[in-house]
């Protein structure tokens, strides 16, 4: 596991891979498109080794099929920006967590509507049924909310409901 | 810096493209062929990462349990009891199927085969699944009873197949740990709600876990290739215990006894199916086999 792995987002220190870090972070989320890759910590390394620039995500749930997207976002941009030797390679280790998440990513989902992640991966409560953190509004930021349904829109959300402005809305799971 | 070209970034197709056909040798020699490619031995993890042939075979019963599950749930999509159920049953089945395509890429690369190729070009015999996993969808009881069982087992497997000593199978254990734990909580929800709700729904919690817990006994079952893969391999018969403390208090709150009657002897980690396997797989692999080597 390459050093700084489970860095949220392990921009690298030279200068030329940094340059090609700083486009390749400007790929978005084809399904929540607020969000750049390195906001979401999908990012996980660039590397430009003479002329040929390697680049690593990493999924956020093993079937999201915006992966797909995402490598083909980064292949367009990279080469575009005249990157002419790119491979764009998966990584599953270590594992992607919301807790990779920039706080400004936070910040922009719920402005587009969607509520951000609360609380941190792995301090989910055991047991049959479990209690959850409150989940606020994007809305109207009351936190007199429900789930309506665990799996949502995309693998990443849930559908909640607003029991003080009516209004559904998707939250970003915790993983 | 130079002009932008085209070329391909890869000398494969990508792993993350669906349109890998049968005949991957067909692209070979073509100096111009553009394929994004994801270096298959590149991905997952850092250095070699091409199975031995037990290891492939191992990473092939987990791939197959997994896909043939996913196919199963796939059936509830548009016709689940609500629309919350449907996405959840289909977000259930894309998770499976990315477990299995990480799983089947690794079982594949030792015999020079892509995922697609175990998944659609193999015949029944060929698969390695645990007869759980194509036991018939039935009615909504019958899929939770299903889930029910395969969640808390594949939460338990993958949990400390994340410690495994193969770095791959490790990779991939600890992505999917997090996500299958979201499955076993849907499962328990549902199994509290049918179980708990009228007498009806009652009944039928009852009669799918009592059609389904045959099953369960080959889960849990010592193969020889287990014994090769010490430290590898998460030994079956260890999770039987940890299996049955996390579905108990589940079965306990919604006031079920454990099923008894019948143990299936199972054997798909041989090649022997029932009657299940064979029609699911006609209709996973029709398109494919009526198109080879087509993409979309």
């Amino acid at each position: 596991m390459a050093p700084g792995a489970s860095v949220a987002r392990p921009r690298p220190a030279d200068l030329a891979s940094q340059r090609a870090w700083d486009l390749a972070a400007r790929v978005c989320d084809p399904e929540i498109p607020v969000l750049t890759i390195e906001d979401l910590g999908v990012l996980r390394s660039v590397t430009v080794d003479g002329t040929r620039t390697t680049v690593t995500l990493t999924p956020t749930y093993s079937g999201c099929p915006a992966m797909e997207a995402m490598r083909d976002d980064v292949l367009t941009v990279l080469r575009g920006a005249g990157y002419d030797d790119v491979t764009v390679e998966l990584v599953l280790a270590p594992a992607w967590t919301t807790d990779w998440m920039s706080e400004e990513g936070k910040a922009k989902l719920v402005t587009y509507g969607i509520a951000a992640p609360t609380g941190r991966s792995g301090v989910r409560p055991a047991g049959a049924v479990r209690l959850q953190l409150a989940v606020k509004c994007p809305r109207c930021s009351s936190l007199n909310t429900r789930e309506l349904a665990r799996f949502g829109s995309t693998s990443c959300k849930a559908l909640y409901e607003c029991r003080d402005c009516l209004e559904p809305f998707d939250y970003f799971k915790v993983l | 810096m130079s002009t932008p070209s085209r070329t391909d970034a890869g000398p494969s197709a990508g792993a993350f493209a669906p349109d890998r056909g049968h005949d991957h040798g067909e692209n070979e020699g073509h100096g111009h062929v553009e394929v994004d490619g994801v270096e298959l031995s590149a991905e997952l993890v850092e250095g070699p990462s091409v199975a031995s042939h037990d290891v492939a075979e191992y990473a092939l019963w987990l791939g197959d349990d997994s896909l043939v599950l996913a196919q199963q749930l796939g059936w509830w999509i548009s016709r689940a009891p609500e629309l919350e159920e449907d996405i959840a049953l289909g977000n259930i089945a894309l998770d499976l199927i990315g477990h299995a395509r990480s799983l089947l890429h690794y079982a594949g690369a030792e015999s020079n085969r892509t995922e697609d190729d175990l998944a659609y070009w193999r015949t029944e015999p060929e698969f390695r699944s645990a007869h759980l996993f194509e036991q018939p969808n039935g009615d909504f009881a019958h899929t939770i009873a299903r889930q029910f069982i395969a969640a808390n087992y594949l939460f338990e497997l993958y949990s400390r197949l994340a410690g495994s000593a193969d770095a791959t199978l490790a990779a991939i254990a600890a992505k999917a740990v997090k996500e299958v734990d979201y499955h076993r909580d849907h499962a328990a929800q549902w199994v509290l709600r049918l179980a708990l709700g009228t007498d009806e729904s009652r009944a039928r919690m009852i009669t799918g876990l009592g059609d389904l817990w045959p099953f369960v006994d080959e889960l849990f079952v010592d193969e020889p290739l287990i014994d090769r893969l010490e430290g590898v391999a998460v030994r079956p018969s260890t999770l039987r215990g940890p299996a049955w403390e996390a579905m108990a208090p589940v079965l306990r709150e919604a006031e079920l006894d454990e099923p008894r009657g019948f143990i299936s002897s199972g054997g798909g980690r041989r090649g022997d199916h029932s009657e299940n396997l064979g029609p699911l797989l006609a209709e996973m692999q029709v398109l494919a086999r009526s198109h080879p080597g087509a993409s979309w």
